[in-house]
């Protein structure tokens, strides 16, 4: 019928078979390659995989002052196809030098031994990040797998001007969020306050660690997977209510109709990251001067916890014949002052690096009516709780999206789908061969 | 020319597809009939060198794809999808080569080339461009008829939808490339004898058809078998459509997302075997009927 939808079948299938037919090749294909420049009196050539917007001209800063280390930014898709490319491509025995890797995938390039221990090169740089940051990188282990690049501290983007509109003040607590959800489907039936996004794991998880969620942990040699905790079901069952009550809307971020809801005002408020602006500049530029910021609303009153959606780290290939180098235009892009400002400026991150986040001057374009945008950043950011990732994340982010698609469709309870959550993640980490606390 | 010259020439003139089978298909396929065979073994913690390898399992992974659940589900899915698919589009298909082949046609090549048209537009365009079509609040058919497209049972018919839409155009073509090589004295032959124009079309042009029609039925089995690109360009848009809605997006999904090209290859060859006995199995009932053997 469709031939086109036969070569993409074909392609997917030549794909997984090619990419990984090269895995039979000696461990040290790269090296082999690359041995000439390395013996030889020419630059080191490294390549880097980032999704960060403007990225080569950051490294062409670092290429002009650094002539014998010689940096090349391929530019990747992001998400989760960037991650399952740098696997494939680990497994295939040509990685690039550096990637970005965001911390939720860290623990899986690790379990698949792709990128090297840097605890001896990064040691001086280590006071550099909060504790909470550095633990992402080290899952709490003795080894170090990146350098922290930037963090997601979650907080409230809400349109001020409707707040006003419908009397509505900036909810300190998730019950006050409640009650004002029920406010505004009652002053206007066509608005929602906020919407439960079930394509969206991160948001969800940056929510559950703000509650305090552990999902994983290690203790001695076995992981302790506990993604249906407590904490993780009060903030399932807190939305599924509302959900069902008709109060919260269930269309999915990032959609058509989500940004047409952004731009026309009838959709609130965004439990979101501290990378918002962009997103809202993109796509809502219609409501600009409209959002403002606030922290998230807190669990108890007085409390000032959040979590973190999204961030990423610079990890280094294992079988990279350039480590050093390579770790260090890693720890000049995260640290240095220079590389630092031109990150926040050109790519738009928010630093990791403690002493950076302090430093951020104007607010985003996009919140040019908020002046103290990066202050409240930062101190949301000091706040911000995380946890250690597991070894298969995919996996549980997947059972995320079909387990709470599912709860949307058939009304099934949201704390149900999080059990499916740990279910899933528990059974593949059984079927591979992890061990596990019980 | 002596014997063993001649006995070298036809290997010369086959090298280059042999070469090209052998590189692009031959060992695709062998690799992924040996990576269903292997998984990895984590020890511990799974972190660290040396703590994950590969271990030979033998028939264990397609053992756990045909016990799947969620890939039966997939395939019951697809067969209603398929069923529906294969219907509405071979029977539009049919018909319009039959209208634009009959004599009283006007405007013949503008609408052939309109039915066409859709099928030069790539699948995930058309999808897309559909489930714009599709969203509540974007959708200017929505303005008119209160229909959610992408509920839990009409999705199936929107993505039938986009598949009829996009694949009618090709099936017709062929039918009616078909249509106009039969020679047009039967038809006079048939007029003569008193035959009304929807006498030969049913009488005359539908079983000369049945080779083609025959043709296009294994190409669309074997293409709504494979379907992928509409569930998965749709599913970000609405909650109805799973990550294993169809076979291949579990393939998908095992492969990329959740890390396991052991159990896609798996789930591959079970694809594989499950369309091969689907496509053969349809062309041995009617090979008789259609081509006179046996």
């Amino acid at each position: 019928m469709r031939a086109n939808r036969l070569g993409a079948a074909l392609a997917v299938v030549l794909t997984v078979t090619l990419a990984s037919c090269a895995s039979g090749e000696p461990a040290d294909g790269t090296g082999a390659a690359q041995s000439p420049t390395a013996a030889g009196s020419g630059p080191v050539k490294l390549t880097y995989w980032t999704w960060a917007p403007n990225m080569d001209k950051i490294v062409a800063v670092w290429n002009q002052a650094h002539p014998d280390i010689q940096v090349t930014v391929s530019k990747q898709a992001g998400g989760d196809d960037a991650a399952a490319k740098f696997l494939t491509a680990a497994k295939a025995g040509n990685p690039p030098e550096l990637v970005q890797a965001e911390y939720q995938h860290l623990p899986s390039f690790i379990a698949a031994d792709a990128v090297a221990d840097l605890k001896a090169e990064t040691a001086p740089v280590k006071g550099e990040f909060t504790e909470g940051l550095w633990g992402l990188v080290t899952l709490g282990t003795n080894a170090v797998y990146g350098i922290p690049q930037d963090s997601g501290p979650m907080m409230l983007f809400y349109r001020e001007d409707l707040f006003d509109k419908y009397g509505i003040e900036v909810p300190k607590t998730w019950q006050e969020y409640a009650e004002a959800a029920r406010t505004v489907r009652k002053k206007d039936p066509k608005v929602f306050l906020g919407t439960f996004s079930s394509k969206d794991p991160g948001a969800f998880t940056g929510l559950a660690q703000q509650a305090g969620a552990q999902w994983w942990s290690i203790s001695g040699e076995s992981w302790k997977v506990n993604v249906a905790d407590e904490p993780t079901r009060k903030v399932a069952d807190y939305w599924g209510a509302l959900v069902k009550e008709g109060v919260i809307d269930d269309m999915p971020y990032f959609t058509p109709e989500w940004n047409k809801a952004l731009n026309d005002g009838t959709l609130l408020t965004w439990p979101s990251a501290v990378w918002a602006p962009g997103v809202l500049s993109s796509n809502a530029p219609k409501a600009k001067g409209k959002w403002a910021v606030a922290p998230l609303p807190q669990w108890n009153a007085g409390e000032s916890h959040s979590g973190f959606w999204g961030g990423s780290s610079t990890a280094v290939s294992a079988k990279t014949p350039h480590k050093a180098a390579a770790v260090q235009f890693a720890t000049w892009l995260n640290t240095d002052p220079q590389a630092i400002g031109l990150l926040v400026k050109e790519a738009a991150i928010y630093p990791a690096a403690t002493k950076a986040q302090s430093s951020l001057g104007q607010a985003p374009d996009y919140f040019a009516n908020q002046a103290d945008f990066w202050q409240q950043a930062a101190a949301v950011s000091a706040g911000a709780r995380g946890f250690t990732f597991g070894p298969n994340v995919g996996v549980t982010y997947n059972a995320f999206k079909d387990g709470f698609d599912q709860a949307l469709r058939d009304g099934t309870p949201f704390s149900q789908a999080v059990q499916g959550m740990q279910d899933a993640t528990v059974a593949d980490m059984r079927k591979s061969g992890f061990q596990l606390a019980s | 020319m002596n014997r063993s010259q001649r006995g070298a020439w036809p290997y010369l003139f086959l090298t280059p597809a042999i070469v090209l089978f052998t590189l692009f298909l031959a060992v695709p396929i062998g690799y992924t009939l040996y990576l269903a065979t292997r998984r990895t073994r984590v020890s511990g913690l799974g972190l660290g060198r040396g703590a994950r390898r590969e271990v030979f399992v033998g028939f264990d992974n397609v053992a756990a794809a045909l016990a799947d659940g969620d890939l039966w589900a997939g395939w019951l899915r697809v067969l209603g999808y398929g069923t529906l698919v294969l219907v509405v589009m071979l029977g539009l298909a049919l018909l319009f080569a039959l209208l634009l082949d009959s004599t009283r046609v006007r405007l013949a090549r503008f609408s052939r080339i309109a039915i066409f048209l859709p099928y030069a537009v790539p699948g995930v365009a058309a999808t897309l461009l559909w489930g714009f079509l599709y969203l509540p609040s974007l959708s200017p058919i929505r303005d008119v008829l209160d229909i959610d497209f992408l509920g839990a049972t009409t999705v199936t018919y929107s993505m039938a939808n986009v598949a009829v839409w996009g694949g009618t155009g090709f099936n017709m073509l062929v039918l009616y490339t078909t249509l106009r090589a039969i020679p047009r004295d039967l038809y006079e032959a048939a007029r003569l004898d008193g035959a009304s124009e929807l006498q030969i079309a049913v009488r005359v042009k539908i079983p000369l058809l049945t080779p083609a029609i025959i043709l296009t039925t294994v190409f669309s089995i074997i293409a709504t078998i494979q379907v992928f690109t509409e569930p998965t360009t749709l599913r970000p848009l609405t909650n109805t459509i799973s990550s294993t809605w169809s076979p291949l997006m579990k393939v998908y999904r095992d492969a990329f997302t959740t890390g396991d090209l052991y159990s896609a290859a798996a789930t591959s060859i079970v694809i594989a075997a499950i369309s091969l006995v689907l496509s053969f199995g349809f062309l041995r009932i009617v090979r008789d009927r259609a081509f006179g053997e046996g």
